[in-house]
């Protein structure tokens, strides 16, 4: 499991609101009559990463490659296999059941369905006031004046309160799911692909609308989406993912200008232009993405790489800072002494007579 | 006093029993009778052959009308549409979901849930190649089950729920070839189908002959659909979404599939989506669609560079475009009107930021302000030539006919 260890020592910043260091989620896979562990799912392996205060990350990458599962382990919405995740200086990992059930009050989800994840028997105001009630956030005698002024800010009508999810189109579910979030003023809000279930012009109001609930109420949001126009436009910071791997972070303007990781290329050309006569050079990835249960050996990237080398074969490249502020995991940014180091894992693998196996996979 | 009574309920989208019952009986009234007259539409075929306007039209839509008799009222889905699909060309259809797109297809193809769904009015024209057309309008199943499949084809928007779970790929695409060419041996159908495995980029075709579906990953399975849809060399692909449910990278590679096969096949296709990157990059022509109606169609550079219904600039300016930094997105205000009651004016009035005056009329005439450009605005009124309405049709009318 530790084959690398990517992040280096936790340093605490007042403006960092969270922390990720390292953060694994394997699935284990159960098979036969006892249930035994045959394998694991390596959902997220070893994603390290930061957030500051006020700020948005998007978090980009195909799917299956566990940008959600990545956001729900941060909330503790499934149990993390390693790693750590500080928010605002306090491990949420080690805390107890009384301390957890405060901090989820301080972090939110928004989840991709507006359709399931309302519950059809509950009116609004209940499913918005719920979790208000529950953690006592306002006085019972301020409960309904709260509630509505929450549901004002997110561009719902008083009157919507006795009303159920069925009677509302997609784009007002999501302004109910954000309000749901909203209500229990967090610091922090994950948002699960909110638009992607949506329409262009539902979505541009959902967008407009989560802007404009950060500069309000000083929210910071990890924005998952797999529409790179949308994430390009909401966040200041982007991490690309990769089976499992954060392979490229940096602020947004640079990632989009100077991509650094062969997959953020590729990924970043693929994106449909609106002007018929815009001439782009399109990287065209092979096959599609291997599966998570039997990852490629060395290299993630290696089976669908244009520039792979022989070393990305056996050697998995190491998170680094390749500019100030610009991290990324490739073989091409290595400098001598790593490259040495990856040469000297290589030999060693070859020695042991490890061939590689999963060339066979990519179709 | 009765009147008012009724103006007052319309309001509100509740519906007393009666109403309701008088809306079932009205229903079983019309589709029963639209059933008799497709019948006896449908018995001689010089009834459903026809010429085209133009020979070298794939596909013509003449003022189509499909409405769905449904238990709130009548929806009229696809309300007078008039577009050309010419040989050889990409012509996208761009809207929001519910406006009609995704029906004016299944009209095409005949698949409309009938009796519910119904055809009332105009000609859909398919081009039989030899100086004739068929009217689909009024061909009968017997007819329509040699075009479909054969000539026109149809790509589907979820890779995973089009293909058959339990039956192996290879066996599904030699169905369609075996079903449309019945005096094939087994041997060349096989054949075909390894060929077709090859065409979409399949490198382990002999593999993927003896998979089943859930083995294939999701560009794949979109490849074996095409695959499908492209066995009997059709005159005509519909696309339905193509590339909604995959990656982006993916998506790159089905769009690049799709450009190249449409090249070597000699085939048009029609492109639905509601993403206009992936129809700048494919389309001919576009066709943008508003609950119902077309609004603004023209080739992919006039509508791309030059659009000209606020709709369609609306819907450009809604959308983040790489590498343009923007503050704020526009968004078009409010939401599509009921399709059950739509207004008698024009149906984008109630959004629209540029509304004037003249707007408050009827439902504004087609304006001709290119060669091939053609708004419904009134806003472009003086500047081009006018061409008339989309033609409704009066569902009361045809149950007293």
């Amino acid at each position: 499991m530790n084959e690398k260890v990517n992040a280096s020592a936790p340093q605490f910043d007042k403006d960092d609101i969270l922390v990720v260091n390292n953060l694994v989620k394997w699935f284990p896979i159960k098979a036969g009559f006892f249930k035994r562990t045959v394998g694991h799912v390596r959902a997220v392996d070893g994603v390290s990463f930061k957030i500051k205060r006020r700020q948005t990350m998007g978090l980009v990458g195909e799917s299956g490659c566990g940008k959600s599962t990545c956001g729900r382990t941060i909330l503790r919405l499934i149990p993390k296999t390693s790693g750590d995740i500080f928010f605002d200086g306090k491990n949420v990992s080690t805390l107890g059941k009384d301390e957890m059930r405060a901090m989820r009050t301080r972090m939110q989800i928004v989840f991709q369905d507006p359709y399931s994840s309302l519950s059809p028997r509950l009116p609004i105001g209940e499913i918005i006031g719920e979790a208000v009630r529950e953690h006592k956030i306002v006085a019972p005698d301020q409960f309904d004046d709260y509630i509505t002024m929450v549901m004002e800010a997110c561009g719902l009508p008083e009157y919507y309160k006795e009303r159920y999810p069925h009677e509302f189109s997609g784009g007002q579910r999501q302004r109910i799911c954000i309000a749901r979030a909203l209500a229990l003023s967090p610091e922090f809000i994950v948002c699960d692909e909110p638009v992607s279930a949506l329409d262009v012009s539902i979505q541009a109001q959902i967008i407009n609308l989560l802007k404009k609930l950060q500069q309000d109420f000083g929210l910071t949001y990890m924005f998952i989406s797999h529409d790179l126009s949308v994430v390009e436009h909401i966040s200041d910071i982007v991490g690309v993912m990769y089976l499992g791997d954060m392979v490229e972070y940096a602020e947004t303007e640079k990632i989009f200008s100077a991509p650094l990781h062969p997959y953020t290329k590729a990924l970043f050309s693929a994106i449909p232009i609106p002007d018929p006569d815009a001439k782009i050079n399109r990287i065209i990835l092979r096959g599609s993405i291997p599966s998570p249960a039997n990852p490629p050996h060395g290299c993630k990237f290696h089976t669908r790489c244009d520039h792979c080398m022989e070393v990305c074969k056996y050697a998995a490249p190491q998170w680094k800072e390749v500019e100030p502020g610009h991290f990324c995991a490739c073989h091409l940014y290595d400098n001598d002494e790593e490259k040495a180091k990856a040469e000297e894992i290589m030999a060693k693998e070859k020695a042991e007579g490890n061939t590689i196996e999963n060339e066979a996979e990519v179709l | 006093m009765d009147n008012e009574k009724t103006k007052k309920k319309k309001k509100s989208s509740y519906i007393t029993t009666s109403e309701s019952r008088k809306i079932t009986r009205f229903n079983r009234r019309i589709t029963k009778k639209l059933e008799k007259k497709r019948e006896s539409a449908s018995k001689d075929p010089s009834l459903y052959t026809t010429k085209m306007k133009d020979p070298e039209n794939v596909v013509e839509f003449d003022n189509v009308c499909t409405y769905f008799f449904t238990d709130v009222g009548v929806v009229k889905a696809v309300d007078g549409v008039n577009f050309n699909i010419p040989k050889c060309s990409t012509v996208g259809v761009v809207g929001e979901s519910g406006c009609g797109k995704s029906v004016t297809s299944l009209s095409l193809m005949q698949l409309l849930q009938r009796p519910m769904g119904q055809t009332v009015g105009g000609e859909i024209r398919f081009n039989k190649g030899d100086g004739t057309a068929y009217n689909i309008v009024n061909t009968p199943n017997s007819v329509m089950e040699k075009i479909r499949g054969n000539k026109i084809s149809m790509i589907f928007q979820e890779p995973m729920t089009s293909l058959n779970p339990i039956f192996k790929v290879g066996k599904q695409i030699d169905e369609v070839i075996i079903l449309h060419n019945p005096e094939m041996e087994k041997e060349a159908v096989k054949e075909r189908t390894l060929e077709m495995l090859d065409l979409v980029g399949i490198a382990n075709k002999e593999g993927v002959y003896d998979m089943y579906p859930h083995e294939l990953s999701g560009g794949m399975r979109q490849r074996i659909c095409i695959a499908i849809a492209l066995a009997c060399s059709p005159t005509i692909i519909i696309a339905d979404e193509p590339t909604t449910a995959l990656d982006v990278t993916i998506q790159a590679q089905i769009l690049d599939l799709l450009r190249n096969l449409k090249e070597k096949l000699n085939s048009s296709i029609m492109l639905i989506t509601h993403d206009l990157g992936v129809v700048a990059g494919m389309a001919d022509y576009v066709v943008v669609m508003y609950a119902g109606r077309i609004v603004e169609k023209g080739t992919a550079r006039e509508i791309f560079h030059n659009p000209s219904h606020p709709y369609t600039i609306g819907l450009m300016k809604s959308k983040p475009v790489v590498g343009q930094k923007v503050e704020e997105l526009y968004n078009i205000p409010g939401n599509v009107p009921n399709p059950v009651s739509m207004p008698n004016y024009c149906y984008f009035r109630d959004r629209c930021e540029m509304r004037c005056d003249k707007c408050d009329g009827a439902y504004p005439p087609e304006v001709k302000i290119g060669d091939t450009h053609i708004v419904s605005c009134y806003r472009y009124i003086d500047k081009g030539e006018v061409l008339g309405q989309p033609k409704s049709v009066d569902v009361e009318e045809l149950i007293n006919e």
